[in-house]
This record gives structure tokens, C-alpha cells and sequence, in this order.
């Protein structure tokens, strides 16, 4: 096994691309996307369908589908290139330094095997353990995420279990090696509302206990603003903001952020039957090369640089913070920061 | 009052489920003693945890399921007497996932127009002017009428079955999780519409959702359901700022609200939702409780009148049980 860095970055992505040739051209589903996590930090990915914020983690992950392609300039597991090592070295990497957990656990669990049988998979399929010292580390995970009884539950299959109890086997699952970064994939999205904010008051916990580096893939902007150190923004392919969750929430810069944050009726704060904010227009194919801003044609802001300029990351006035954005009030607007090395 | 829409009056369903092999079929009581009165306008929102019976309720008062005990009445008619027709043109619903309930094979203008057919009808040339006075309010362009649900986009198809919905002039709506597979960009513009519509044809809505930001957005009256029980509802004002239940306040604590200065709230609700089929005694909320007292696994909670609403908790029983004794 490769020898951690010490380093507190975990992952860090640079300009990573995905072409998807379709029978129209070439889709671009994800652009220039750079992003970095360090150990004990949670980064919230933040959009709508289509975004290309799945698919991006799916790519971090070399799970894309074998049609797609992907390209980037590095991209760096706690200091090891995890580009491009080839399917092998990868899968060794996979549930073992980085492991991911899904939506639906109903059908990212084998119906077929015990939960048991999965987990202590998960750990044979990477270290040399006895199955009864895989039993063991099954036990404690299924503890740790809040299953009572664990060892009466190791017998049972996925069916038998609720879809709250399913998500923690998955997440425990994922735990089984000690991974470095976690990836989730709208972990609650299937889940009811009391059920999910036990799981991601539980994530949270877990993260914090083994200092793990998180991505959080989700379109809840509530679940964003609860649980992220960092948010990342995309929209149609690109990241488009980037900054500290408070800096998201309290001083969004980017007109899409804006707008989707006035969208979402707040309790306490929006009125009853006030209406809301909307973003007219639908978002752009990402087929083919496409000029100018991403969100042009739906900004209420927008001005003729904004259709042919391409519009780079740009730092705002607080650190950390960068916004895709013409208008952004720059901080040192004289010198843009280049994409590669933002975020 | 007599602006009362819709009235469920001790409305029971039990499912009988079958125990497994060679074994007797169980009985599984979905909804259990429900009544619930809907106004002209009003817009009552029932919200809970999956399985606690909010679809078999509502499918219910749609009149496509009977209760199997308890009475149903649209504007003071009892529903069983009434034929599917009436009741179709009095409550309609819209659901969920806007590309599973809309038939892929038909165009637009004849999904649109097929609830006039079905309901005979009698002038057949105002029907194309009539889609497309339907189709202007809520916000679909008259150039999709011939098209289909695929070449339409979530949000265009979900406005597709609210004007399917809409096109005979019901006076009820019923709206299961109408948001829930859409983006909040779209998602916001379907919440206007619908409160835009309420309020330009005098509509009153059911609104099922386990979203409590769009709930609270939406709702005049709140009813929070707990395994086939209304265990607490009231103006919703009242109940979003001083829920009483146990569950209630639980369930509204758990509302993510966009404010990155708190953390995830910690509900101290048990993982565990109880088997409908094997139900805890007294109240069924009792083994997840953090309120509970000795008497709540034995007696089951009387319904407590809460300003113009209800709470059934011994929390605010006088008698704490001791009635049954």
C-alpha cells in the first residue's frame, strides 16, 4: 500500500473534464472542474440535475461510464496520483482510501447476501483478515452507526432491514477500511426527514471521529448549509462559486446562487404564500463547445461580455471565496486568478 | 360552518396482510380513526414519516379506495353514494412524479383534453378553446399542445397534470409530494402556481409532503399523522411556532432551514419506526418518546381540544390515563 502523506489535503482535483460522445456531438457534462478537500472537512457539491455534480464524483471514483472520457491536469489522493493507474491499482483504491456511498441503499446493496457477508467483504477484498476479525470490525461499524444488536443483524439480508437502517449499513460499509475521503451521493435524498437528520448528524459524527475528508453530493441547500465547511456551486458542467458555507449562504456572489437560494421558501422568513424567486429558462445543452457564460441565458444580470467573454473563476473580496462571474467584486480583479489554481 | 369541502369523519382502512406461509392473514390498519375537515380556500397540509398512511388516506378521499369503516362526505354528500364521475369532478390529484403519471403515448392537448371526454362533456368545439384557456393559466405555450410528456421538461410536465387536473373546475385538489422530484428552481415556480391558482378559482388543496419548508410555505392548517393517527392539527402559524406532540416537535426540529450558523439538529428520535403490524400499546408513539410516562404503554391518548385544533398526548391530559382505568 502507498505510504500516506502527511499532508492535510486529501484530495485535490485539477481541471478535471468528462466528454461523453452522444449521436448530436460531444457532450461536456463536467468542465474545468477544480476542488480539493483536506482531512476533517466536509465539501458540499451543490446543484441542480444535470449539473454534473454525479457525474464529477463518479469520475473522482473512475466509475464513469467506459463511453466517457475523462481528462484532467492532476488529481491527488492524499498526495498520490490516482489518475489514470490503471482499473487494477484503482480498485484497490476504491472502498479501501476512498469510498463512496450512494442514494438508494436498496439497490446499491447485494439482495442476495447477508449484510454481513457484504461488510466483511468490503474489508477482505483489501486486507489480509480472518473472516471472524471482519466479523469483529462489522460489529463495531454497525455499532458505531447507531444499529442496535448489531450481531444479530450481520445474518440478515438488506430486504429485512428500513431504508433509515439500510443507509447506515451502506455508510458503514464504507467505513470499513478507514478511508481517507468519503464521497456521498445524496446519502438522504431517499430518506424521510427525521431519518436524515439523524444519518447526516451521524456522517457528521463520523467524519469528525476519524477526521475523513467528505464530499456531500446533494440539491438540498438546507442539508448544504447545515452540515458543509465548504460549498461548491455548479451549474451546467462548471463549478461556478466557491467558498465557505457562510460565505455561500450570507454573501453569495454569483447571480445563479442568488437566485437559488430565492427559491426555497425559508421557514420564519418567508412569508406565507410570498412569492418566490424563480430562474426563468432552462439550462443549456453541454453538447459542443459553448461561448460566454454558462448562465447568460437565464442571468438577470447579464451584458453582452457576458455571451462571448469566457469567464473564469474569479477571487472575491473575502479569501477563499470565488465566483465564475463577470460582476464579481474583485478583490485583486487586475490579475484573475487562473482556473487550475483556484477553488 | 357550511364552506366545509370535504369532511372524514372516524375514517378507518385495514389492510389484511398475509402472516407467510400457511399462516392467517393479519390485519394492518393503514389509517385508523381519522376525521379531518377541508374549507373552501383552506390549504391543509398532512405531513409524517413514510408508512404512516398519508397516500392511503388520500387515495381515500379521492374515492378510489373505501374506508372500511367511518364516513366520507364532499360538500355533505356521503362519497359511496355518490359515482366515480361526481366525485372525479369535485376532487382531483396531482402527483408526484410528473414523467410516471403522464401517459408517454399521448400529446399533450389530447392528456389535457381526455378528463373532458371522460366526463361526457356535451360541447365538444369549446373543448380545444377551453385546453387552451387551461394551458395559458398555468404557464404551458400553446405550441406544445401537440406535443409529448418526453419533449416536455419536469417542470412543463408537472404544470401538464396540474391543467389535467384543473380543466373540470374541481374544488379540491389533492397534491401528493407535488414538488418533490423537481429542482428548486422549478420547484419555486410550481409553488407560485399553485398558490396563484388557489386563489384565482377559490380552490382548496390537500398538500402531502415530508418537505416542511414547502408545508409551511403553502399550508393554512397543519396534520401531523403518526402511524395511521392524527396525533396533533391546528392552525399551522400556531403549529409551526408551539408544536405540542412529542412527534411534532421532532418532526420539526428536523427541518433543514438554509442557515449555516446551526448544525444538523439532533432529534433524539429512535431510529426504530415501529411495525404497523405488530403496534405498540397505549400510544403508538410511546417506545420513541422522549416524554413518555408509565401510562403511555397502556393507555391510549384521549383527543384534547388545542385552540381550534387537537393534540392526542397525555402530556396535556388532566386525567393522565386514568380514564380508562
Amino acid at each position: 500500500m502507498a505510504t500516506k502523506s502527511d499532508s492535510k489535503r486529501v484530495l485535490e482535483v485539477s481541471r478535471l473534464n468528462v466528454e461523453i460522445p452522444v449521436p448530436t456531438g460531444m457532450l461536456r457534462p463536467v468542465q474545468n472542474v477544480s476542488l480539493h478537500v483536506d482531512r476533517g472537512e466536509t465539501l458540499c457539491v451543490v446543484g441542480e440535475s444535470g449539473c454534473g455534480k454525479s457525474l464529477t464524483s463518479l469520475a473522482i471514483m473512475d466509475l464513469l461510464p467506459s463511453k466517457a472520457k475523462r481528462t484532467c491536469d492532476h488529481m491527488l489522493l492524499s498526495g498520490d496520483s490516482v489518475f489514470q493507474i490503471g482499473e487494477r491499482a484503482m480498485s484497490d483504491i476504491r472502498g479501501d482510501r476512498m469510498s463512496m456511498i450512494f442514494q438508494e441503499p436498496m439497490t446499491s446493496l447485494n439482495p442476495a447476501y447477508t449484510i454481513g457477508n457484504q461488510l466483511a467483504e468490503a474489508l477482505q477484498r483489501h486486507r489480509k483478515v480472518s473472516s471472524d476479525e471482519a466479523r469483529q470490525r462489522a460489529i463495531y461499524l454497525l455499532e458505531k452507526v447507531g444499529i442496535t444488536a448489531a450481531a444479530g443483524r450481520l445474518g440478515q439480508y438488506p430486504h429485512q432491514l428500513s431504508g433509515g437502517l439500510r443507509q447506515r449499513v451502506m455508510i458503514a460499509m464504507a467505513l470499513m477500511c478507514g478511508p481517507d475521503l468519503i464521497i456521498a451521493d445524496e446519502p438522504t435524498t431517499a430518506l424521510d426527514v427525521t431519518i436524515q437528520a439523524q444519518i447526516l448528524h451521524l456522517l457528521a459524527d463520523l467524519q469528525r471521529e476519524f477526521q475523513m475528508g467528505m464530499i456531500l453530493i446533494t440539491h438540498d441547500l438546507g442539508v448544504v448549509a447545515r452540515i458543509a465547511d465548504r460549498v461548491a456551486v455548479m451549474y451546467a458542467g462548471q463549478i461556478v462559486e466557491t467558498g465557505t458555507a457562510q460565505q455561500i449562504f450570507n454573501t453569495p456572489e454569483h447571480p445563479y446562487t442568488r437566485g437559488l437560494l430565492e427559491c426555497i421558501p425559508i421557514p420564519g422568513k418567508t412569508r406565507r404564500g410570498e412569492r418566490l424567486g424563480a430562474i426563468p429558462g432552462i439550462v443549456p445543452s453541454l453538447v459542443g463547445h459553448m461561448q460566454g457564460c454558462h448562465f447568460a441565458s437565464r442571468c438577470p444580470q447579464v451584458s453582452n461580455a457576458c455571451r462571448s467573454a469566457t469567464v473564469e473563476l474569479l477571487p472575491t473580496k473575502q479569501p477563499g471565496h470565488i465566483s465564475r462571474c463577470l460582476l464579481t467584486q474583485s478583490a485583486g480583479a487586475e490579475t484573475p486568478q487562473r482556473e487550475g489554481a483556484a477553488s | 360552518m357550511n364552506d366545509i369541502v370535504l369532511e372524514a369523519k372516524d375514517v378507518t382502512r385495514t389492510f389484511m396482510i398475509s402472516g407467510g406461509f400457511m399462516q392467517a392473514k393479519r390485519p394492518l390498519h393503514a389509517v385508523n380513526g381519522v376525521d379531518l375537515r377541508i374549507r373552501k380556500g383552506e390549504v391543509l397540509a398532512l405531513v409524517g414519516e413514510s408508512g404512516c398512511g398519508k397516500t392511503t388516506l388520500a387515495k381515500m378521499l379521492l374515492g378510489l379506495l373505501p374506508p372500511t369503516s367511518g364516513s366520507l362526505e364532499l360538500d355533505g354528500t356521503p362519497i359511496e353514494t355518490m359515482d366515480r364521475l361526481r366525485v372525479a369532478q369535485t376532487v382531483q390529484p396531482i402527483f408526484q412524479d410528473p414523467y410516471s403519471s403522464l401517459n408517454p403515448r399521448k400529446s399533450i392537448g389530447s392528456i389535457i383534453t381526455l378528463p373532458l371526454k371522460v366526463q361526457g362533456d356535451n360541447d365538444p368545439s369549446t373543448w380545444r378553446k377551453r385546453v387552451d384557456e387551461i394551458m395559458e393559466l398555468v404557464g404551458l405555450p400553446r405550441r406544445v399542445y401537440n406535443n409529448y410528456p418526453s419533449q416536455l421538461s419536469g417542470g412543463q410536465r408537472q404544470r401538464v397534470a396540474i391543467a389535467r387536473a384543473l380543466i373540470n373546475r374541481p374544488r379540491i385538489v389533492i397534491c401528493d409530494e407535488p414538488t418533490s422530484a423537481l429542482d428548486v428552481s422549478v420547484q419555486s415556480q410550481i409553488l407560485n402556481l399553485l398558490q396563484d391558482l388557489r386563489e384565482e378559482l377559490g380552490l382548496a388543496y390537500l398538500v402531502i409532503s415530508h418537505n416542511l419548508a414547502v408545508v409551511e410555505h403553502m399550508a393554512t392548517r397543519l396534520a401531523v399523522m403518526y402511524l395511521g393517527r392524527i396525533v396533533e392539527e391546528g392552525d399551522a402559524d400556531t403549529l409551526f411556532r408551539t408544536p405540542k406532540h412529542p412527534y411534532s416537535k421532532a418532526l420539526l426540529e428536523s427541518v433543514l432551514t438554509p442557515d449555516p450558523s446551526l448544525g444538523v439538529p439532533d432529534t433524539h428520535l429512535g431510529a426504530a419506526y415501529p411495525n404497523p403490524l405488530d403496534m405498540p400499546s397505549g400510544c403508538r408513539f410511546h417506545p420513541r418518546c422522549v416524554n413518555a410516562m408509565p401510562h403511555c404503554s397502556a393507555v391510549a391518548p384521549r383527543k384534547i381540544p388545542v385552540g381550534d385544533g387537537h393534540v392526542e398526548c397525555h402530556l396535556y391530559d388532566e386525567n393522565e390515563g386514568k380514564l380508562a382505568s
